[in-house]
Formats: structure tokens, sequence, C-alpha cells
């Protein structure tokens, strides 16, 4: 049985730096929780049991709008399907000890960030190195909400109005670098963008609910953009790396 | 129609968001050969990001003229290379900046 070099304090070490950009991207979100009127016990027990930022915005405003379940649902499925893939992926490099009970409680940690740090690692990952990974980051994500959702409580409606746009210029943040240097992720980004307008200030379509405009918008952008820049073959991409 | 109660929403959210990174850590030893369907998912977040940041981040301040201020800042400094900190700081600033002037004129 192969198992992997790394040990729970390496997990650690490599976490910190996720936990303290989490601390930061979450403080933004337990802000605007707390602004659509949630408390800030809620929100932030929406961030230790979803440990994730996209699918908890567009999950909060669908509380906020009072949308159905199967709405948050299929919200949920169609933003979070990235993770499947890393899932996926993820998989292939556990090593031996990753028996049914340790892949049960990894899979809850995996994320954007996650993924790319377990997946950067030259030598195959144990149970012990992804749960240090995993256990910064879930700190720093409930914390900044924490953080957040009580600054968002006690601070002036002037500042908590100008901050309500924290986790989105986050959002501007992630997208932007990436679009530079990718033209599939521009033009990705620009459909979407473009379509999201569209439903929001055509009368007819602005009846849509906002959590299935994002499902519409993202199906249909990220379907362009993969039958107009398909990505390389795995060879290909293990070539280039 | 009697409101739906938030610990529905939550489990709702929490478990759909589960399933999908557990199903194929647990199931599935797979990889997904369908390039269309690689590339769908690797889009997929890029396509989210969009859609739910315009128009939505022109009206998370006060008034439409102060978020767009702090999208611009937000836009040029991401723009620029800066970290996901310093251009959150520097569009929240920017934004309180131009709703006083608003205010003040």
């Amino acid at each position: 049985m192969q198992l992997s070099p790394y040990s729970f304090r390496d997990g650690l070490r490599d976490g910190l730096p996720i936990a303290l950009g989490y601390l930061s991207v979450s403080f933004g979100f337990g802000i605007s929780s707390v602004g659509q009127g949630l408390s800030w016990r809620s929100a932030t027990v929406i961030s230790l049991v979803n440990l994730t930022s996209a699918g908890q915005v567009a999950g909060v405003a669908i509380i906020a709008a009072m949308g159905s379940l199967g709405e948050m649902a299929l919200a949920q499925l169609v933003i979070n399907i990235r993770y499947l893939l890393m899932s996926i992926s993820l998989a292939q490099r556990l090593d031996g000890g990753f028996t049914l009970p340790h892949r049960f409680f990894v899979s809850f940690g995996i994320t954007d960030e996650i993924f790319a740090v377990a997946s950067s690692k030259p030598e195959i990952v144990g149970p012990k190195y992804m749960y240090g990974l995993i256990l910064g980051p879930v700190i720093g994500w409930t914390l900044g909400t924490l953080l957040g959702g009580v600054a968002g409580e006690i601070l002036p409606a002037a500042v908590n109005a100008a901050m309500g746009i924290a986790i989105y210029a986050m959002f501007v943040a992630i997208v932007i670098p990436q679009a530079r240097s990718d033209r599939g992720v521009l033009v990705c980004a620009a459909i979407a963008v473009a379509l999201s307008c569209l439903m929001r200030y055509v009368p007819a379509l602005s009846r849509v609910s906002g959590g299935f405009a994002v499902i519409i918008c993202a199906v249909l952008a990220a379907s362009a953009a993969a039958v107009l820049f398909p990505v390389a073959d795995e060879a290909e991409q293990e070539a280039e790396a | 129609m009697s409101a739906i109660p938030l610990w529905a929403y939550v489990l709702v959210m929490a478990g759909v968001t589960y399933l999908v990174r557990m199903t194929p850590m647990v199931l599935l030893r797979r990889k997904i050969r369908s390039r269309f369907l690689r590339s769908f998912l690797r889009y997929v977040p890029y396509a989210v990001l969009g859609a739910m940041t315009i128009p939505a981040i022109f009206h998370s301040t006060a008034s439409v003229a102060s978020a767009a201020v702090g999208f611009l800042v937000a836009a040029a400094l991401s723009f620029r290379g800066r970290s996901l900190i310093t251009v959150a700081v520097a569009a929240c600033a920017a934004a309180y900046l131009a709703q006083l002037i608003i205010g003040f004129i």
C-alpha cells in the first residue's frame, strides 16, 4: 500500500495562506448576509456547513427573496458543479490510507483553493495531510463570516452600505486576471454578464428569480465557451505543464 | 403558503453542495473523457461569477453611482493583478467616499 509522505503539519502549513484569504472574503459575505436580513449567527452556520463563496452568496439571495427549495437545490447544483470535477480529479491522487470514512469527511473540504493546493503536491496525498489542509480554511471561513456578520450589525449604516460591494469586488478580482490571460474565460464571462443584464433589465425576463437567472446565464455562457474554446486534452495539458 | 423555515433552506443548500463534492470521491474513480464536459466544467466558475457580479454589484451599495465608482476601482486594481483583499478594501473605500461626496452635493 502506497502512503503519502505529507504530515498533518504539512497540511496545516499549506492551508494557512488559504485560511487568511478566506478570512477576508467571508468577512464580506458576513456583511452582505446581515445586510439582507440574516442574523450573524445564521450567516456563520451557513459558512460552517457550506464552505463555498459563490454558492452561499446565491443561496442567501434566494433566502432573502423567499425562493423555493427547488430553486435553492438547482442553484447550488449548477454553481458548485465544478466541485464534481475537482472531486473526480482529486480521487485519483489519494494514497492507500484513504478509506471510505476518510473520503466522506475530506470531500466536504473540497474548494477551489484546497483542490488547487492538494493537486499541486508532487506526491499523492493522505487523509492526515488533507485534514491539516482543510482545518485552517474552515476556521478562517467561519470566523471571517462571524466577524463580518457582527460588524454588519454594529457598524453605522453608511459604512455597511459601502461594504456591501466587498464580496462582488472579490469576484471581480478572481475573474479579471484569469480573463486577461485566457480568451475562453474572457468570452465566457462576457457572455454571462451580457445575459445577466438582459435577465435583470428586460421586463419579460426580469420576472425570472435571481437564482434561476444565474443558472440560465451560467449554463449558456459556459456551454458557449466550451464549444468556442475547448480545453486541451489531458495528455496535452500534462505536456504543457 | 407558509414561509419556508431558514433551517430548511440551509439544509438543502449544504446537502446539495456536499453531495456534489462527496459523490465522485466515494463512488466514481474514473476520469471524465468528454472534452465538452471538461471544458464546460472549467468555464462554469467564471460564468457563475460573471452573472452574479454584474449587474448585482451596481445595486450593492447606497446608490448606483457610488457602486459604479467602487466597481471601476475594483476592475482597475484587478487588472493590475492586486490581491483579493486589496481590491475589496479599495472598492469599499471608493464607494464610501463616493457616497459621501454624493450626499454633500
